[in-house]
């Protein structure tokens, strides 16, 4: 069954690149191989519309017009300069950082669309030498907020997410108008202006629940010229007041976490207390959680929070 | 997707391959576009049924096929590919975009020279201003370039190592062997003659480094542990464990060489690996605690849970000393 629809697909993308005159529905009837399977004219015209949308939703540019003025029925075709990739030709360099470039993803449907991509590449003449397989380059998990977040930037559609502020119990909509994407020491960021905040804010994808919503018009937000994302991210990331912890460390143990300290203290015969500098809690919490037993945050209670749920995540895990 | 809207795609893109690819054998048709040989016959055997209007002789696709070898033709109507969808493209120019951020793995002109040519194929599909990328300023680009070409060269690396545990820098023969970044550093994982095993160096603490005429000289499972690609052979003295990590614990999969890594749907891994000694097993999972666990062997994975209690136990009696 789905073979003979894919087959049908074809044969309609064939007729249409072909024509060069626009062909009416029943024309198409006529000609296109498949179409005699519909009994009615009504179970025709529905077989015709879900194809029509398909072509669409592949990105297959599906033009409607008439071929002349006294044509009142519209007619269809497909302009071969939209569909065609132009000529593209890689110097052996280029080829080979596209080849390394579309490995780099962590996520399956970006990592299968660079993958499909590359065939097309290929398949327009392209040469794409193997590479080393050791070289491994890899970009942070996304998941689907990457690309919706991308296209919400291309089309200059305002975005909505839920977001997770450190230390907020629970994640907040978001009404952003998105600038760009910006990568930025092996993370993902968007920068854009909050609408409800009324100011630039920066946001990083890894907090945001669930998928980005596009709402509104297509070409209502328009990067300022003057805009320089990587700089904005970069003062974001310096202006992230560094704050002092408090962690306990059994005598003798922690040797990483002692050489960062700012300030060492005596507890007692087992335990010394350090001072530390942090940004980001969770950070933190990443750093301490392998010592184990050995280390005990002490302040602050969004760290200690942090730790104690992620240790008693692991404690309950089942057998 | 219905299964006819993921089929047309790939038959729209094989057409035009297998024209620039005439006499291919099918087994190199499947590899390229990631299905089974059975599929590949399938496909071609629905294209010769497709063509112009009239489907006469001389309007449908022609198929030749030479034992194992199939070539296509009469098929002009599609012979170009169809244009790059915003996904795809997207999907090209972000990496490449990200790649000029890790300065010395790649020729950066040639990267520019990419960007711009895609930039212009994908038709306003992307652009790639949409995404920013501020370079890494840490580590030295000629220690990446020279640990890539050294990789793709297969020749031993002479490391000046900074080892912040201990405050002291040593000096090692290092085969390399791969390259990963993880969370904005770049990683060498490669056989460390010092202590004859695989070791993995954060690239922004090397100190100096010297590309000797030795070419890399290790068994090809050691190779296969370190590109995370090897088969499970079991040695008696080492354990093999099993972790699942969540995608904020990927990371676990590129930093320690794994005997398997299976994908899964939301972005995590299951991996294998083998374990030098509980304790470093421990470590390992406290670390990813909440977004990673030990699955098997049993025995382990109750001792991690074990350690993660006394872990607890610090913080349900603030001050006590146990």
């Amino acid at each position: 069954m789905a073979a003979r629809r894919t087959e049908r697909l074809l044969n309609l993308v064939i007729c249409l690149l072909h024509t060069r005159s626009f062909l009416t529905a029943d024309r198409i009837r006529e000609l296109v191989a498949g179409y005699d399977e519909a009994p009615t004219d009504e179970a025709y015209k529905r077989m015709f519309e879900r194809d029509k949308e398909d072509l669409r939703d592949l990105g297959i540019p599906l033009e409607t017009g008439t071929n002349s003025a006294f044509d009142d029925e519209p007619g269809y075709r497909i302009a071969r300069r939209d569909y065609a990739l132009p000529e593209i030709t890689l110097e052996p360099a280029e080829a080979a950082a596209v080849g390394l470039a579309a490995r780099m993803w962590s996520s399956a449907s970006m990592g299968e669309a660079a993958t499909r991509a590359l065939r097309k590449l290929e398949a327009a003449g392209v040469e794409l030498t193997p590479l080393p397989e050791g070289l491994q380059p890899r970009l942070e998990v996304s998941g689907a907020a990457f690309p919706a977040l991308a296209e919400a930037v291309h089309d200059g559609r305002v975005v909505q997410f839920d977001y997770r502020t450190p230390g907020a119990a629970e994640p907040a909509r978001r009404t952003v108008e998105p600038w760009g994407v910006v990568w930025w020491h092996g993370r993902w960021y968007l920068v854009g202006h909050d609408r409800d905040r009324e100011a630039i804010r920066v946001f990083r994808l890894s907090r945001i629940d669930g998928d980005p919503v596009a709402v509104g018009a297509a070409g209502v937000v328009r990067r300022p010229d003057e805009v320089d994302l990587a700089t904005i991210v970069a003062a974001y990331d310096a202006a992230s007041p560094a704050s002092i912890a408090q962690v306990r460390v059994r005598t003798g143990r922690c040797l990483g976490l002692r050489k960062e300290a700012v300030n060492t203290s005596r507890v007692d015969d087992d335990w010394d207390r350090l001072e530390l500098t942090f940004h980001d809690a969770a950070r933190l919490a990443d750093e301490v959680l392998a010592y184990g037993a050995d280390a005990v945050v002490e302040e602050p209670g969004e760290a200690v929070a942090a730790v104690v749920s992620r240790l008693q995540a692991l404690a309950r895990v089942p057998v | 997707m219905s299964g006819a809207t993921d089929h047309l795609p790939r038959l729209l893109a094989l057409v035009p391959w297998l024209l620039a690819h005439p006499d291919t054998p099918v087994a190199n048709v499947a590899r390229e576009f990631g299905i089974t040989e059975k599929q590949v016959r399938a496909d071609v055997n629905l294209l010769w049924m497709c063509g112009l209007p009239g489907y006469g002789p001389g309007d449908l696709m022609d198929v030749v096929w030479d034992e194992d070898r199939v070539t296509l033709s009469n098929a002009d109507t599609i012979a170009r590919p169809l244009r790059l969808t915003v996904d795809e493209a997207l999907a090209l120019v972000a990496a490449l975009r990200t790649l000029l951020g890790v300065p010395g793995l790649v020729d950066t002109a040639a990267v520019e020279h990419a960007l711009a040519k895609l930039e212009a194929a994908a038709g306003g599909a992307v652009d790639v201003a949409d995404v920013a990328v501020a370079p890494d300023t840490v580590t030295d680009p000629v220690v990446v370039s020279t640990v890539a070409d050294a990789i793709a060269a297969g020749r031993r690396l002479r490391l000046r190592y900074w080892v912040p545990a201990r405050d002291e820098a040593t000096e090692r023969d290092v085969d390399p062997l791969r390259m990963f970044t993880a969370d904005g550093a770049a990683y060498l994982v490669g056989w460390c003659h010092r202590v004859s095993d695989l070791r993995t160096f954060r690239l922004d603490r090397v100190l100096d480094l010297q590309r000797l005429d030795e070419a890399v000289d290790v068994p090809a499972d050691v190779r296969q542990r370190a590109l995370g690609t090897g088969t499970f052979t079991p040695a008696p003295e080492d354990r093999l464990v099993t972790l699942e990590l969540d995608p904020p614990a990927r990371w676990v999969a590129d930093y320690y060489p794994c005997e398997e890594i299976a994908e899964r749907e939301d972005g995590g891994v299951v991996v294998k690996l083998r374990a030098r000694d509980d304790a470093w097993v421990r470590r390992v999972a406290l670390g990813v605690a909440g977004y990673g666990r030990v699955t098997d062997p049993p025995e382990v994975a109750a001792d991690v849970r074990d350690a993660a209690s006394r872990a607890l136990a610090g913080y349900e009696h603030p001050g006590a000393k146990n």
